[in-house]
């Protein structure tokens, strides 16, 4: 009692005597104290989920490929591959440096081994399935098939070859989510689930664990067996878990932390005020759009879809009602995705809101509907944003004379309800992509694909497009044919895309190496701190 | 006496097991599971998970089991949080709390007291309004006010102190005050009002007429009295500063229990909110009768025997 009267007595001259108590750690390391959206669920990458633990895997685990700081795969354990002309077989030659936190040498079994893991039924990975493309995975997930048939062999210690059920042209993509990350064998069977623990845990990322607080941080310092270690400029990483974004924000603007993984939306216009350069906005690999139900006599017309899609104000919609957390949408897939390069965009994207309302009136005209005399429906699931973003609609559609009502429905009836051919107009909906392809975009509107295909348009040139695509091993051809496709999209306009979704950081002037990119990936090894 | 403190702790386990049996099955009953996520796993994926955590099990086995591990101690594993068990994460969460709401509670206690007694020796003059008017506010004050606003203008306006964060004293200043303020004004009330009816009852009357010194009559005799009231509050008060403050702790970043119950509860963990009701529960039950013995000791009217 005595003690904790000291302490208290202690504590409170120290509320009220100011000056010099700054926390500031001298250490003459550098020290990243990096906010991160929520604590993984677990750091056994097999059974991870999330955004927030694949930022924490990405520095503890090295790949056979990488993203780069521009999200860009680049060879990571593996120095080189081939894949053979059907596009089954990927024959990867791993780097003769890469080491593990403990000095091990990288193998190709520990690759098997860790792919042979995800899929036993009994590990149960939420993301398995990621990785189905591999030759077997599915049927050894189903429990139908041994381990020893999955399609990844070790042909020696630096070579692993990995075959395919399919051509997979976003493979190399798959490869770099954090289901295709390794597991050092030998301690994964050693401590059984508590290989996860520090001191137990081995990795062959740029980073190695050192400490892990829940709700306080994770501690990451650099591994010196890292075959890059002498490119590593950050000596240690904290991964501090932000439930409340404004706590992020504030020990940001206190220069606790040098950055923050999300944006407390409400103060937005607070951070564009005050934090300039250091709060970023960038597209991500996501899009918000109205699904047209075109079998509909009042909407069959590409043309009257194509008006309504002129008459929508984006700019108004993104930086008013969603107060610049999303981005202005040209085209579905949104650009900066992989596999692409340049995006097929609508043709009036750079025309005035007030040209378009004249050329959509005009369509209408030629499509043969006299003004006031369409009148839609538009319907969305709860949701404040979306409340505002379909009143706006509403005015917008009002401007080249067409009527609107507007319908509200609860979450899980809303999807299921487009999912089974609901009787709607327009709806809204969003697409978060799995990987950075666009075929993981494009294949929503395949005729065939009755789950996702909520417009029910049915396009013999665009399935056989996407036919020919999955087909196509050669990426660059493959692209051409996939943009003509979302060219086909865009033209016939099923679906109106409105606005991509974007990532909302917030990044210290002193750290250097943060690129914003569209799959929101930042790995700690390719930054540094200015002291 | 102690036969007493016996039989209150005996009287425990059966309330300690009604309480974790509704527990068990009210959270249950909530929609969803722990593998719920935003966006459905696959049914055959689902499956293996279900499988590996026995909830293929009918209910009641599940309880049985629950029962079982329980009464050795085993908390069973966190589902939001697998790479620790529940007990684990108590563990190194426990004593953040104990920490940060013993030293808060001790800061309340003397300055609550302190200022309500002087409330009460100095009544109806501005010493008096002065405290009940601060301790108005205090009260009225939620916390989710004060701690964002001493963050903002201790951490990042003047730069004194961290705007949040754990592991060195300054850590600790801002949050404890925000958990001591609105303690210290309750308390102040209570003992203002109870001194003041002390100070008028005819044993601290009598003190008086024997010619005893003021501070004998006010510091043993009226204070003595007048601190039941809040020895009474102190004890659920105590058990609830003791395992942490989900609004200090989010809003500090401090890695206590108190966010657990609310993390738990909204990733429908069943064991970590299990663990929590288990943990509070214990808590509440040892605290009440701590508070129960004070008060036969410091009030000769009260006998348990």
């Amino acid at each position: 009692m005595l003690r904790q009267l000291m302490n208290a007595a202690m504590l409170s001259a120290a509320m009220v005597v100011p000056g010099g108590l700054v926390a500031t750690q001298a250490f003459a390391e550098v020290v990243y104290n990096r906010g991160n959206d929520t604590d993984p669920t677990t750091l056994d990458h097999h059974k991870t989920t999330t955004v927030a633990e694949g930022h924490l895997m990405r520095d503890l685990y090295e790949g056979l490929v990488v993203q780069n700081n521009k999200a860009e795969v680049v060879p990571g354990v593996a120095e080189s591959w081939e894949i053979s002309d059907d596009g089954l077989v990927y024959t990867f030659k791993l780097r003769q440096d890469a080491k593990w936190s403990n000095g091990d040498p990288v193998k190709a079994s520990d690759f098997v081994f860790t792919y042979q893991r995800i899929q036993n039924p009994e590990t149960a990975a939420p993301y398995a399935n990621m990785q189905y493309p591999i030759l077997n995975a599915e049927a050894i997930n189903k429990g139908e098939k041994e381990l020893a048939e999955l399609g990844a062999k070790a042909l020696d210690d630096n070579t692993l070859e990995i075959t395919l059920n399919a051509p997979t042209p976003y493979f190399l993509e798959l490869l770099t989510h954090q289901t295709g990350l390794p597991l050092h064998q030998a301690s994964v069977e050693e401590h059984g689930t508590e290989f996860t623990r520090p001191g137990n845990m081995v990795t062959n990322g740029a980073y190695m664990l050192e400490n892990f607080t829940p709700n306080d941080k994770i501690t990451m310092r650099k591994n010196p067996h890292f075959h890059d270690a002498d490119n590593v400029k950050i000596d240690v990483v904290n991964f501090i878990p932000f439930e409340d974004r404004a706590t992020c924000l504030r020990r940001f603007e206190a220069g606790e932390v040098h950055s923050c993984s999300d944006l407390d939306n409400q103060q937005m216009d607070y951070m564009k005020a005050n934090l300039g350069e250091q709060l970023r906005i960038a597209p991500y690999l996501g899009v918000y759009y109205l699904p047209v139900k075109v079998k509909k006599e009042k909407l069959a017309d590409p043309r009257v879809r194509q008006a309504i899609s002129m008459a929508i104000d984006r700019e108004f919609l993104a930086d008013e009602i969603w107060r610049g957390t999303m981005i202005p949408a040209w085209s579905f897939v949104p650009p900066g995705i992989g596999n692409y390069g340049e995006n097929a965009t609508l043709p009036y994207a750079e025309d005035d809101i007030l040209d378009r309302e004249d050329a959509a009136k005009a369509l209408l005209e030629e499509a043969g509907v006299a003004e006031g005399s369409l009148s839609i429906e538009l319907r969305h699931n709860t949701g404040e944003n979306h409340k505002n973003t379909m009143t706006a609609l509403s005015d917008m559609l009002k401007n080249i004379g067409i009527n609107s009502t507007i319908v509200e429905m609860e979450g899980t009836g809303y999807f299921d309800y487009m999912k089974q051919d609901g009787d709607f107009d327009m709806t809204r909906a969003g697409w978060i992509g799995d990987y950075s392809d666009p075929q993981n975009f494009l294949f929503l509107f395949e005729s065939e694909n009755l789950g996702f295909n909520y417009p029910r348009w049915e396009n013999a040139d665009y399935d056989a497009l996407m036919d020919k695509a999955a087909g196509t091993i050669d990426i660059d051809a493959r692209a051409e044919i996939l943009k003509e496709a979302e060219a086909l999209l865009l033209e016939e306009m099923p679906i109106i895309p409105i606005l991509y979704y974007s990532s909302g950081s917030l990044v210290s002037d002193k750290l250097n190496g943060w690129e914003d990119n569209v799959m929101n990936v930042h790995g700690t090894r390719w930054m540094s701190i200015e002291q | 006496m102690f036969a007493y403190v016996l039989r209150r702790f005996a009287g425990a386990v059966p309330t300690l097991f009604i309480i974790v049996t509704i527990a068990f099955f009210m959270i249950r009953l909530a929609p969803g599971g722990p593998f719920d996520l935003e966006r459905p796993l696959d049914p055959l994926i689902m499956k293996n998970l279900e499988r590996a955590y026995n909830f293929d099990k009918p209910l009641w086995q599940q309880y049985l089991i629950y029962l079982g591990n329980l009464a050795q101690g085993d908390l069973g594993p966190s589902f939001t949080r697998r790479d620790f068990s529940v007990v684990d994460l108590f563990r190194t969460g426990l004593p953040v709390s104990i920490q940060l709401g013993g030293i808060a509670l001790s800061i309340a206690l003397v300055v609550g007291v302190f200022l309500g007694a002087l409330a009460a020796l100095r009544q109806n003059t501005w010493v008096d309004y002065m405290v009940v008017g601060t301790a108005t506010f205090g009260i009225t004050i939620p916390t989710f006010v004060i701690a964002p606003v001493f963050s903002l203008f201790f951490g990042v306006m003047m730069g004194w102190l961290p705007a949040g964060g754990w592991g060195t004293w300054q850590h600790m200043v801002l949050p404890i005050a925000t958990l001591a303020l609105p303690q210290i004004a309750i308390i102040a009330r209570l003992t203002r009002g109870a001194t003041i009816e002390a100070l008028r009852s005819n044993h601290v009357r009598t003190a008086r007429a024997y010619g005893l010194p003021s501070y004998v009559v006010v510091g043993v005799h009226a204070l003595r009295a007048a601190i039941l009231p809040v020895v009474s509050y102190l004890g659920p008060t105590a058990a609830a500063l003791l395992t942490g403050s989900v609004v200090v702790e989010t809003i500090f970043g401090i890695p206590g229990i108190g966010r657990y119950f609310v993390q738990g509860a909204l990733g429908r963990d069943y064991t970590l909110v299990m663990g929590t009701v288990v943990v509070i529960a214990c808590f509440v039950i040892v605290f009440n009768l701590i508070v129960d013995v004070l008060y036969a000791w410091l009030d000769p009217r009260v006998r348990y025997d």
